[in-house]
């Protein structure tokens, strides 16, 4: 089995977004941790913000996370030819 | 089935669910006429536990096979929804059905580390491994560690390391079932183990991950519905507002507002509470001076104060118009005197510390890491950052959990699968914080002020069942309940919501059912997770290689039997402290497996020398931390860092990660085989591939 240089981009895209994605889900889960007690001021329809974030802001942005990157990878299968037949 | 294609299937799945969905409705219905025509409760209750438990049964039955890829991965023909239907109630356990809210409830803004941790672990799933185990596609975790290192000793420790964590995990569950069973229809807590465990058997034992699957998304609705109906009704009533999620921002505000006036002793309110805390803090030392002269006295004071008690009820009893209430009182106090000093010390300690709870200010539900300086805060900071990534890398590579992704069509139906694993968890986790908040505004605004001589009936009825979930007690004696005067138990949130919020017996019903099919769903998957990694893992791939098919099902259920009456009988031993089981199977398997899996995919160099050492040092650091730590162990050994023992697998990962490094660099890379069998999980599908899957 020998693999191209096309599909060794396709693994380096995959990689790279794969890192995105996890730096976004460090920041909305360890950062905003780290800093509620400064953000405690600040709020949103009623809720301090480290609270919200952490009981529904941050549980979104996983499930967009996940969402956004099964939508991309299915796509880049596609585009790099090696997506699987219809099963 | 052959001839049926993947839509065709589809569409048929939709319409039996949605038969089901509407045919459970209906039900219910029956069951509230039923309770308007005077049904009693309790019968209500049976009603309710049999007809899900035989449903269960039902399905079970309906999806028996004999045929292995059926049994170990459902034919691999799961569509994406309904596998995360059945990994959302896979997922959620008894722990998160009925303590997350309690959790919530109890310890504010620190209890969300549980919802974070939980959620934000998909993501790690997602993106790290799912997809690639899928590709791999053959039956059990272990199987990969195998086909990846090569040899049996990866293999070996991933069999030990899942039946470890599995295990940990499974006995919290069938306690849960008890629970449940023994509180809704008045059985014995170990028959009520028993029943439920008939009613997981029947499921896993005939059909395997195929009939697990099918009751698994059967449960999801039933849990979901249960869960949904009484904190909605809640919302309705404290805010007019339906969508519990949005509206209790400004709940919380009102509870903040209240938090604030109850402190305050300026305020009449806050005086009486201060008042309470007052009397809580002279029980403390009162408790406190005792076990002091205790210490100095020993059995001599014993005797001396038993001799006090008894003057007292003598003197009471020879007055000729002495109250009998009294008499009774001095008599008891007498009787509940400690026996000997160790039993005198430890009934004070006990006492002294319940009071001195009480005597503490109350804390802000939404202020993060409260505490008295710096350096607690900065605890509690660390403590609560180490418990998410704990919970999160856990989830990860908990095995009941990645197995639900071998069962899925394709690289692509799994990468679906797993958004709508979180998208169905995601439901119940963003309502528990809102239900807790909304049930603490009830407490502090309604029962709070309100008169002992006519407390909420909701309170009197779940005092009447268990002091341990909720107890009001007048330590002021003026009447009227104070904040501090309440205990309640975080169980009782949830079970008691339908009651607060004034709803009919028939939903208290629902949610039971509700929680038991959380606890049989998670039970099934962790169960067979087990039975698998013993008869496929340790039988097939390493004794017995040309088993044949039927001998493999048979010995893979009869572990099923036994794993399952073994998981009941220590359960029935009711073992410590069930949230620490959880945690415990959480940093397991985030030490023993996470590293050399996510290596696995990631990293080409990692050999077998590297999972082996990886893996055992990580595991072997996480279980040695947790020995050292856990007051259970009774070694008690200072705190690294003054992380808990439940976050012990802060230090196995690292220790893991660094593992697999070093062993892997040490040795000779791993062959070209090995190396290909890496780039065949990396691709969806590539030409002249490999082929690893499992028939």
């Amino acid at each position: 089995m020998q693999l191209t240089e096309k599909h060794k981009e396709y693994w380096q895209k995959n990689l790279r977004m794969t890192g995105f994605l996890l730096a976004v889900w460090f920041i909305v889960t360890f950062v905003i941790a780290y800093f509620a007690r400064d953000l405690q001021t600040v709020t949103f329809i009623g809720f301090p913000i480290p609270f919200y974030m952490a009981a529904q802001g941050s549980l979104a942005i996983y499930v967009a996370i996940i969402w956004y990157y099964a939508h991309y990878m299915n796509k880049l299968d596609q585009e790099y030819g090696v997506h699987e037949g219809d099963e | 089935m052959a001839t049926q294609s993947q839509s065709q299937f589809f569409s048929q799945l939709k319409r039996y669910y949605s038969f089901y969905t509407g045919g459970f409705i209906a039900f219910v219905i029956i069951v509230a006429i039923l309770e308007q025509m005077g049904v009693p409760n309790k019968i209500l209750g049976y009603i309710f536990l049999a007809a899900t438990v035989l449903l269960y049964a039902g399905i079970g039955f309906m999806s028996r096979t004999a045929d292995v890829s059926e049994y170990y991965v459902a034919g691999r023909r799961v569509p994406a929804l309904f596998n995360g239907m059945a990994t959302g109630a896979d997922w959620m356990s008894a722990a998160s059905f009925i303590g997350m809210a309690g959790t919530l409830y109890l310890s504010g803004y620190d209890g969300l580390a549980f919802v974070l941790g939980w959620t934000g672990g998909y993501c790690l799933v997602a993106l790290l491994l799912a997809p690639y185990l899928r590709k791999f596609g053959q039956f059990t975790i272990p199987d990969f560690l195998g086909a990846r290192y090569g040899g049996n000793i990866p293999r070996s420790i991933g069999v030990f390391a899942a039946i470890l964590c599995s295990f940990t995990y499974v006995i919290a569950q069938i306690y849960g079932v008890g629970l449940i069973t023994s509180r809704f229809t008045g059985l014995e807590f170990s028959i009520g183990v028993f029943v439920g465990l008939g009613g997981i058997l029947v499921c896993s034992f005939l059909g395997g991950m195929r009939a697990v699957t099918w009751t698994q998304v059967a449960q999801y609705i039933i849990l979901i519905v249960a869960y949904m109906i009484p904190v909605v009704w809640l919302s309705v009533k404290h805010t007019g507002n339906p969508v519990p999620q949005v509206a209790y921002g400004y709940v919380l505000e009102k509870v903040t507002a209240r938090e604030k006036v109850l402190n305050d002793p300026t305020t009449p309110e806050g005086a009486k509470e201060a008042e309470v805390r007052a009397i809580f803090k002279t029980r403390q030392e009162g408790a406190e001076a005792k076990l002091k002269a205790l210490e100095t006295g020993g059995a001599a004071y014993l005797a001396e104060e038993k001799g006090k008690l008894e003057k007292v009820a003598a003197d009471l009893k020879a007055k000729p118009d002495a109250d009998p209430a009294a008499v009774a009182a001095a008599d008891k106090a007498v009787t509940d005197f400690p026996a000997d000093a160790a039993a005198a010390k430890a009934a004070w300690t006990k006492a002294a510390a319940g009071a001195k709870a009480k005597t503490a200010p109350i804390a802000a539900h939404a202020e993060p890491f409260a505490g008295k300086d710096q350096a607690a805060i900065d605890k509690k900071r660390k403590n609560f950052l180490a418990l998410v990534l704990c919970l999160m890398v856990g989830t990860a590579a908990l095995p009941h959990i990645l197995m639900r992704y071998y069962t899925t069509p394709s690289v692509k139906e799994a990468r679906k699968s797993v958004f709508w694993s979180l998208f169905f968890i995601f439901l119940l986790y963003f309502t528990a914080p809102a239900l807790a908040v909304l049930a603490k505004f009830d407490v502090y605004t309604l029962l709070v002020g309100s008169s002992f001589s006519e407390l909420p009936s909701w309170v009197a009825s779940w005092a009447a069942v268990d002091k341990t979930l909720m107890s009001v007690t007048d330590i002021n004696k003026d009447g009227i309940v104070q904040l501090a005067e309440i205990t309640i138990g975080g169980d009782l949130i949830v079970l008691a919501t339908p009651e607060i919020a004034g709803l009919p017996y028939v939903i208290t019903g629902l949610v039971a059912a509700g929680g038991l099919a959380a606890a049989l769903s998670t039970a099934d998957g962790l169960l067979l997770t087990i039975a698998n990694a013993l008869s496929h893992d340790v039988y097939y791939k390493m004794i017995n290689p040309h088993a044949a098919t039927t001998r493999r099902l048979a010995i893979s259920k009869g572990l099923l039997l036994v794993v399952a009456v073994f998981a009941a009988y220590v359960t029935s031993l009711k073992p410590g402290d069930i949230l620490f089981l959880v945690g415990a199977a959480f940093s397991l398997a985030a030490s023993g497996f996470f590293p050399a899996l996510a290596l696995g995919v990631f990293w080409k160099r990692a050999n077998k020398w590297g999972a082996i050492v990886g893996m055992s040092a990580g595991l072997g650091t996480c279980m040695y931390y947790m020995y050292m730590t856990y007051p259970f162990f009774g070694v008690n050994a200072p705190l690294w860092w003054d992380i808990n023992p439940i976050s012990a697998g802060i230090f196995g990962m690292p220790v893991g990660i660094l593992g697999v490094i070093v062993g892997s660099m040490l040795t000779a890379a791993p062959s070209k085989e090995i190396q290909d069998m890496v780039d065949h999980v990396r691709y969806p599908s590539l030409e002249n591939d490999i082929d690893t899957k499992a028939a």
